[in-house]
């Protein structure tokens, strides 16, 4: 009888369905040295061979603002609430830049890793996951260049005025994240057997960041184009981005329900993301 | 004696055909039919998965209620020819696709060698990508840093360690692929002939390992692969996949012989329909050719071998000759010759039949194939089929002694000796 129970107890038991939510948390900290190491390989390899390296994460978003405040400060004359268009402008850029990178790198998981996904297994979600914070660790680097910029003008004696808002920034970061693997590995369990997804995910996200607070302040929106705003309220970056404005420049729209609201979307848009991405994963070989 | 691995009926069910508008259609309609609690109405059909015949359905069955039981310490060979669903079923195990129905159950970590070396980063260095490699096969990394030493040796690349792995030669690739696998010790063991790469002093180092990991450890071995010597010298259990189901199993040796004399092997061609779709041209089709052991039933060195070729000819007045080229895989001509088959002129439209035979004690073992030569007055090509069919000779172990000697003769008593004083003092 007791040899009977013993054989009974299995370690793996695979099956052609699992259970409905299933979301496999267990198996990734089991594989969390394989996270660590898709990690630092995202950092080692991107820039090898380069000259510049590292400096090409701030080259980036540098020229970015410049290009901003030239096109849209200057030429279309679009306020910014008051405070220095540099820091104004590269707020936003650094928040978009992390969002966008992460939906758009983790968008297409299965495509691009269908040859080692073939050969072996290992938690599917562990490669999204590296690639939030290998990003994660390219949105720090690129913080201490606006760090930089920050005391600059705050030693200068401009009108920023952080207040005690900034201490929800680390949480904001986690929101950001969310919100962009969350998108990313839904959109890639999407585009696996159908790609048509594929075309929309590039320019899609190249119109969201103008229905998102980056370039014009929530405010100014809410004042001239009432009609239109619901749009931009509804788009669950923009309460993020604001209260991070309002938090470090201290000029932005700030309310908790509003953060609220963009916390359960992204907290929704995991669960459904992760539940969907694991049931792709089982069968994704067969039809990717 | 306790069970590794359970196969429960296992099935695999692929559709032909690429993904597109008319998928939708299908998807489409097995949702709505599991909408309505109903099964989904595409695993009723399907046919079996015979690449050479027209498909009929747009579903085929790669596996189809496949079920046995691996104990715990065997090392299981597993044969079948091209599109047996080995490899299916080895994709399953490890978790690479899910069956279509049925369960596998197992007891120990499953590690799966399909291609040593996935996931190797050209810009990374070796030492970095033993990290990763490992990592991506499941070991932690402390498990890695005690076995680096281990594996940097096994695969004999010290030198090039902190070098960029796309400095490596592609058998380096392969050395530290293997050798980070063969450090893994998991419980099972699932190997797709990686042993058919690296070079021969390699394959030996490879092939003992994995030995010392069944025998040693007492872990499980699944082995897939098209080499008999290899299933015979390395597994204890053997089981013939064929027409997507178990057909045979037993020791591996009753499980090679099962292979070699059933008719479906690849030592064994016979076209069944319509003589215009044979392969060959207008001119002259191959109906049948078989290569079968002389005596017993396995071919091995002591057994010999006799073929037999059939072939319908439509050339009328011609001198007809059907010409034998028999080469080792490593394209290696042994023989070439064959018979002029009508000498006057005087071939007919009809269906010839050649025999030969090799006597026993005269190949060595290892895998071989035909070339088919037809021709007039041996100087004209009709046509020419190269590597027609594949066998292979199974070494006998005689003693301790199961090596496969070199060469390509293995003759019985090659010498005379004859002993003579020449010089003495």
């Amino acid at each position: 009888m007791e040899q009977e129970l013993k054989e009974e107890k299995w370690d793996l038991i695979i099956r052609p369905h699992s259970k409905l939510l299933h979301f496999g948390f267990k198996e990734l900290i089991r594989y969390r040295d394989l996270l660590e190491m898709f990690i630092k390989r995202d950092i080692v390899t991107l820039y090898k061979q380069t000259i510049l390296g590292p400096l090409w994460y701030v080259i980036q978003p540098l020229l970015t603002t410049i290009m901003f405040m030239f096109v849209f400060g200057n030429i279309a004359g679009i306020p910014t609430d008051g405070i220095p268009q540099p820091l104004f402008y590269m707020a936003g850029i650094l928040c978009w830049n992390y969002f966008s990178e992460c939906l758009t790198r983790t968008s297409d998981t299965f495509l691009v890793n269908q040859n080692i996904f073939g050969k072996v297994y290992f938690p599917r979600l562990i490669v999204p996951l590296s690639i939030t914070f290998s990003n994660l660790i390219k949105f720090f680097i690129q913080l201490i260049l606006f760090l930089v910029l920050y005391l600059y003008f705050i030693l200068k004696g401009t009108s920023v005025a952080p207040n005690i808002y900034i201490l929800l920034s680390p949480f904001l970061i986690i929101l950001l994240a969310g919100l962009g693997l969350g998108f990313g590995i839904l959109l890639s369990a999407m585009t696996t057997k159908y790609r048509d997804l594929k075309f929309l995910t590039a320019f899609g996200v190249q119109l969201w960041m103008y229905i998102t607070p980056i370039i014009y302040p929530l405010s100014r929106m809410q004042e001239t184009y009432s009609n239109y705003s619901w749009i931009i309220t509804l788009n669950p970056l923009t309460p993020i981005i604001e209260t991070f404005k309002f938090g470090v420049l201290g000029a932005g729209v700030f309310s908790w329900g509003a953060l609220l609201y963009s916390t359960v979307f992204t907290f929704i848009l995991l669960l459904v993301g992760i539940v969907v991405f694991n049931k792709v994963e089982r069968n994704f070989m067969d039809v990717v | 004696m306790s069970i590794a691995i359970k196969f429960e009926n296992i099935s695999k069910q692929y559709r032909l055909g690429t993904i597109g508008t008319g998928t939708l259609s299908h998807d489409l309609n097995r949702w709505w039919h599991l909408v309505r609690g109903k099964e989904d109405p595409y695993l009723k059909i399907g046919q079996e998965n015979d690449r050479s015949k027209k498909a009929e359905s747009e579903y085929v069955w790669a596996l189809k209620d496949v079920s046995f039981d691996i104990n715990k310490g065997d090392v299981v060979g597993i044969i079948g020819k091209n599109g047996a669903g080995k490899s299916t079923l080895l994709k399953i195990l490890s978790r690479i696709t899910r069956p279509t129905t049925g369960d596998i159950k197992a007891q120990g970590r499953i590690a799966s060698l399909l291609e040593v070396g996935t996931g190797f980063h050209p810009e990374m260095t070796g030492r970095e990508n033993i990290y990763l490699n490992g990592a991506i096969m499941g070991m932690t990394k402390q498990e890695i840093t005690k076995k680096l030493d281990e594996i940097v040796d096994f695969a004999g690349v010290e030198k090039y360690i902190d070098t960029p792995a796309k400095r490596y030669s592609s058998g380096m690739v392969v050395r530290l692929g293997f050798a980070i696998a063969a450090h893994l010790e998991p419980e099972i063991l699932v190997v797709d002939e990686v042993l058919a790469v690296g070079d021969a002093e390699f394959q030996k180092k490879a092939i003992g390992k994995m030995k010392d990991v069944s025998k040693g450890e007492g872990r499980t071995v699944l082995f897939v692969s098209h080499n008999m010597a290899s299933i015979k010298q390395l597994c204890t259990r053997g089981v013939v996949l064929g027409n997507e189901k178990v057909e045979f199993k037993g020791t591996q040796t009753e499980a090679i012989t099962y292979y070699q004399s059933s008719n479906k092997t690849n030592n064994y061609f016979e076209h069944t329909g319509n003589i215009s779709e044979a392969p060959g041209n207008n001119d002259i089709r191959i109906l049948k050719f078989s290569v079968l052991p002389l005596h017993g039933d396995v071919i091995s060195i002591s057994s010999g071998i006799c073929f037999e070729l059939t072939f319908y000819n439509r050339r009328n007045n011609i001198n007809l000759d059907a010409t034998f080229e028999l080469k080792t895989v490593d394209e290696q001509a042994v023989f070439h010759n064959g018979p002029l088959i009508t000498t006057n002129k005087d071939s007919k439209e009809g269906i010839y039949k050649v025999t030969g035979k090799i006597e026993p004690n005269i190949l060595n073992a290892g895998a071989y194939k035909f070339n088919l030569i037809f021709g007039e007055n041996q100087r004209i090509l009709l046509y020419k089929i190269d590597d027609f069919l594949q066998f292979e000779i199974l070494n006998e172990a005689k003693g301790s002694n199961t090596m496969v000697s070199p060469g390509i003769l293995k003759l019985n008593n090659p010498y005379e000796v004859d002993f003579q004083n020449l010089h003495v003092k």
